[in-house]
């Protein structure tokens, strides 16, 4: 066992090696980073794609059972990642309803997962942010001028803030998350590792300034994207 | 006739919003819709806009039947203006050059023309500004500057100055005048303020419960009006209530949501009450008088008015008070706070429907 101080010199020799490394451009850790923007982004794009059309009807039309469907995805928000990495994990094993694909434990089964986990984020965010659209707004639009999918643009346009909003967000919970990509991944080496996988596992058996240096990353990653992201906004005014 | 609607008739969910409703308008005339809060002017003015399909009748625009085929392009030559102030949530410039940008004007022209029309609402220099962080006169002028920007042949006005402080009031309508006088601009304005519908248009049609009940010129029209009409159509507050005369010689009117209002005259049916807000007396505690109505309510809002201040205060329905600033002061009323009006039986003026 350590005792107290050896533990905090542990934890700066750990933060020391970490900044080593990313100021290094450590293979792995660039290896790792890359793979873990790309997964969680063709998450949130899929997420998007087939969400924020589910948020146009839920926050624009009106239908049967939309009441439901709404508080279904608000729910579903909150849904935990191992639960859902479970889930998955029973559908793409080998004995599983989509076992014949052979998915298990590549990255492509983790983008499937993480669209999944936010695409409830997606579609309650997006579909809040368009209801809130005075319905004057297209209205207005089309006495301007605009044709049907113009005046709609327009309405859309007003809502944008909550859709990049949903956005950042999802991408925010995709990037963060672990238990769908240790559950369906495996955290294979420079296969399906990413930045949580690796830290979770790094950590555990005591490679801390790797830890540290990937968990440090990931802190940049989720706060710059969205101070990217409010800076855009204010630019776009 | 720039604009002619036939026979229009159009109902929400089964309720008549219009009825049978037969209108020309010339073009270069001012042209004014006026008529009390729900009886159709909105609708009317989206029919004209083309945003609004009528359910039956027919509109036509410089003697063309608007059909499926040619509304779009038709749409582009008229457009209205929102009582409910709608800007868009970006910059004014970008509020003001949307219709040019769809109608693809180059972005030079563009530029000087925004820049001319927020002259022309007295707005100039405020391009960069947000629309939404500008107060409620300056956004209904942005709002009449992205109209006017286009210089449609017809402007449809929603009750442009509604809301509006007396000053913000005075600019737009000065502003509909020198409009249509420069650019020969028609425009057709509803209206439910008597004044200004006196002073602007050379026109008027009076519409009541979704039907044109007279129309002819401002003088015509307002020589044959009773004073009872002429004030109610420039009320704050105004109701629709069945009338039941009582034995003891007065009338007892329900408005609805519990709230009787006691008048002198014998009427019975359905009939518009209307009460001057400058003959009800607010205080904050009950007293005893020789006021017939008596309500209890809540203030909900306090609006400046320029000199005065109207107070609205909710008694199961909105009453709209006018006092002075110093009255508002010493009384220290503020939001929420409970109140009592009263007011005469004798104050209580009514039409029949």
């Amino acid at each position: 066992m350590l005792n107290g101080e050896d533990g905090l010199n542990e934890l700066l020799e750990g933060i020391e090696k970490a900044f080593q490394l990313i100021i290094s451009g450590d293979p792995t850790v660039l290896d790792i980073t890359l793979r873990s923007l790309y997964i969680s982004g063709a998450a949130v794009c899929i997420a998007a794609l087939w969400g924020i059309p589910i948020a146009i009807l839920l926050g624009l039309k009106d239908f049967q059972g939309k009441f439901f469907l709404k508080g279904l995805f608000n729910a579903l928000i909150g849904i935990p990642t191992v639960g859902l990495g479970l889930i998955l994990y029973l559908v793409f094993s080998r004995s599983g309803v989509l076992g014949f694909l052979r998915m298990l434990y590549s990255p492509t089964v983790i983008i499937i997962g993480e669209a999944l986990l936010v695409t409830p984020i997606v579609v309650s965010f997006s579909a809040n942010a368009l209801e809130a659209v005075s319905p004057e707004v297209y209205d207005l639009a089309k006495t301007l001028g605009a044709s049907e999918d113009q005046a709609f643009f327009a309405v859309f346009r007003e809502a944008l803030n909550g859709v990049l909003l949903a956005t950042v967000s999802s991408f925010n919970r995709a990037v963060a998350e672990l238990g769908v990509a240790q559950m369906v991944g495996g955290n294979i080496s420079g296969f399906t590792s990413v930045l949580t996988t690796t830290i979770a596992n790094e950590t555990v058996k005591g490679n801390i300034s790797l830890s540290i240096a990937l968990a440090i990353i990931l802190f940049i990653l989720v706060f710059g994207i969205t101070l990217a992201v409010n800076l855009f906004q204010r630019r776009r005014k | 006739m720039i604009a002619e609607l036939r026979n229009i008739s159009k109902s929400f969910n089964g309720i008549k919003a219009l009825e049978n409703i037969n209108l020309g308008i010339s073009e270069g005339e001012i042209f004014a819709l006026l008529g009390p809060s729900g009886s159709g002017k909105t609708t009317l003015l989206k029919i004209m806009a083309l945003i609004e399909q009528p359910n039956s009748g027919e509109v036509y625009f410089c003697e063309e039947k608007v059909t499926n085929k040619n509304i779009q392009q038709t749409r582009m030559r008229a457009t209205m203006v929102f009582q409910k102030t709608a800007v868009f949530n970006t910059t004014v410039y970008k509020n003001v050059a949307y219709g040019l940008k769809l109608r693809k004007i180059p972005k030079s022209r563009i530029k000087d023309e925004v820049s001319d029309a927020l002259r022309l609402v007295g707005l100039q220099g405020f391009e960069k500004r947000l629309a939404n962080s500008l107060s409620g006169g300056e956004q209904q002028r942005v709002a009449l500057a992205r109209a006017l920007v286009l210089r449609t042949k017809l402007v449809l006005l929603d009750e442009p100055t509604a809301n509006l402080d007396p000053r913000n009031a005075a600019i737009i309508e000065e502003i509909i005048g020198t409009v249509n006088r420069s650019f020969k601009t028609t425009i057709v304005m509803a209206t439910h303020n008597i004044f200004q519908a006196r002073n602007l248009p050379h026109r008027i049609a009076l519409l009541q419960n979704g039907r044109i009940t007279e129309t002819g010129t401002t003088t015509e029209v307002f020589t044959s009006l009773s004073r009872t009409l002429a004030s109610f159509a420039a009320a704050d507050n105004v109701f629709i209530g069945d009338a039941n005369p009582s034995v003891d010689g007065v009338t007892l009117i329900d408005i609805g949501n519990g709230v009787q209002i006691e008048m002198t005259a014998l009427k019975s049916g359905r009939v518009s009450v209307f009460i001057d807000p400058k003959e009800i007396i607010i205080s904050r505690k009950k007293f005893v008088s020789s006021a017939r109505n008596i309500l209890k309510g809540r203030i909900t809002e306090i609006a400046d008015a320029g000199n005065v201040v109207k107070v609205k205060v909710d008694v199961g329905k909105p009453f709209i008070i006018q006092i002075t600033k110093k009255s508002l002061a010493d009384m220290k009323l503020h939001l929420g706070m409970k109140v009592y009006l009263a007011f005469k039986a004798s104050s209580v003026q009514t039409i029949q429907d």
